[in-house]
């Protein structure tokens, strides 16, 4: 019975002193500590002791005194998130966590502007997406102000302010009338980030053309082809001329160049000739010569 | 006596350890500010290709293997998870990740259609192994903010981010 009570006794002294030694390794943690930025965790006690920090974006380990301040200097942890903290001493551990947020700075912008390419005039056609980070390449969560700016072939600048919700921010934009290069940007200070958006003309708004005998054929010429906003169709754009003579048909498909389509047809006496290129129908011409 | 006791401790820890049973998933209302409305197949299969980048993320870590990230993850965040499993190596530790809840909303879809970003509320249990010796482990629920971007036949996490309520 005596030999129990001391052995219970020795029991629950060692116990004792366990937890006394898990005490005094307790650690002192920040509660957030800036991406990169320097940071310090306190232990107490004595003697050594191996401190992780554990997280899905980083791991380290330091060797370090129980009772001293362990300093991390700048840059030691750098990547946004949750982490454990692990003082290791002897047989028993400590623990603890804190998270690293990410810096306030912007550094780098990931601009995404669709399409490369559209037509003049088209509605919420251009569209930007961005995603704000720092320089370690977290993602900035906290409320950022993006400019957006598009600056158009006629010179004038386009600027909308969007604020950034989880780091993420959209703009969309009409094209405008005018053929030519857009900058499309998102900036954050002196940060920016640009795409080129190419403007082409849209397709042919009207068409008309002409024609004049050209000895036993009729020579066919269409006025130069624009589209709604008064750009001119790119060379190379199909225009189809058609000949309708006694219940036969002809079909002839030429290709803009500088700007026009001609093109020579036989010359019948009451053919019916007309134009047209993609939806777009223009004028037709009775042949009386 | 003490031969049952073991055995049954060894089958309750067995019971309540790591990879059994599978995480419960909610998935609140999207709640989008993009002109792009976000096809509910599109959603679906955004939210099970993130789902199983968990499964990737747990193996990986716990072998010490990046290699196992590559199906689920790109661009930067496979770069900082590659980074940390060498580092886990270099110490010799493993982390042992189990998710088990996940409370997820799809935030953003970008104009073109190219990136989804949700959040997750995340339950989940880690263990920090030294030599198949567990250090400690700790419940940890954290919100996570993800970018997914479409591959050739899933989306791939491109931003896999702890951020603090």
């Amino acid at each position: 019975m005596r030999f129990r009570l001391k052995l219970l006794l020795g029991g629950l002294a060692a116990a004792t002193i366990q937890l006394a030694f898990a005490e005094s390794g307790s650690i002192g943690l920040p509660k957030t500590v800036q991406a990169g930025t320097a940071f310090s965790i306190q232990s107490r006690g004595s003697g050594k002791a191996i401190l992780y920090i554990v997280g899905p974006g980083q791991v380290l380990e330091r060797n370090v005194q129980l009772g001293e301040t362990t300093p991390f200097p700048a840059g030691s942890l750098y990547n946004a998130g949750h982490y454990l903290v692990v003082l290791a001493i002897d047989l028993t551990t400590n623990t603890g966590s804190f998270d690293v947020v990410p810096a306030d700075k912007p550094a780098d912008l990931s601009f995404l502007a669709k399409p490369s390419r559209l037509p003049v005039g088209l509605h919420d056609g251009i569209t930007g997406a961005v995603y704000v980070f720092d320089a370690y390449h977290n993602l900035i969560t906290a409320p950022t102000p993006v400019s957006f700016e598009l600056s158009t072939p006629s010179g004038t600048v386009q600027k909308r302010m969007v604020v950034t919700r989880y780091g993420a921010a959209w703009t969309e934009w009409d094209s405008t009338a005018q053929q030519g290069i857009d900058r499309f940007a998102a900036r954050i200070g002196e940060l920016s980030s640009t795409r080129i958006v190419g403007q082409v003309p849209g397709d042919p708004c009207g068409l008309t053309m002409s024609a004049r005998q050209s000895g036993q054929q009729v020579h066919l010429t269409t006025e130069p082809v624009r589209d709604c906003s008064g750009n001119a169709v790119p060379d190379g754009t199909i225009v189809t001329f058609t000949e309708t003579y006694s219940g036969a048909q002809s079909t002839v498909d030429v290709p803009l160049k500088r700007g026009i389509a001609e093109m020579q047809m036989p010359a019948h006496r009451g053919a019916m000739i007309s134009v047209a290129s993609g939806v777009v129908l223009g004028n037709q011409i009775r042949w009386e010569k | 006596m003490l031969k049952p006791i073991l055995i049954l401790c060894a089958v309750l820890a067995a019971c309540s350890g790591f990879g059994i049973g599978q995480a419960t998933v909610r998935v609140e209302p999207a709640n989008l500010p993009g002109p792009r409305p976000l096809p509910e197949q599109t959603g679906t299969a955004a939210i099970r290709d993130y789902l199983q980048s968990w499964q990737s993320f747990r193996s990986a870590f716990e072998l010490n293997r990046s290699d196992l990230l590559d199906p689920a993850f790109v661009g930067t965040a496979r770069d900082k998870l590659t980074e940390t499993i060498q580092q886990q190596a270099a110490l010799g530790i493993r982390t042992r990740y189990q998710d088990r809840a996940h409370d997820l909303q799809i935030v953003f879809y970008s104009p073109d259609g190219l990136s989804i970003e949700l959040t997750d509320k995340v339950d989940y249990d880690v263990e920090v192994l030294d030599s198949d010796k567990v250090k400690t482990a700790q419940h940890v629920r954290e919100r996570y903010i993800i970018v997914l971007t479409p591959a050739e036949v899933r989306w791939r996490v491109r931003v896999f981010q702890a951020v603090p309520d």
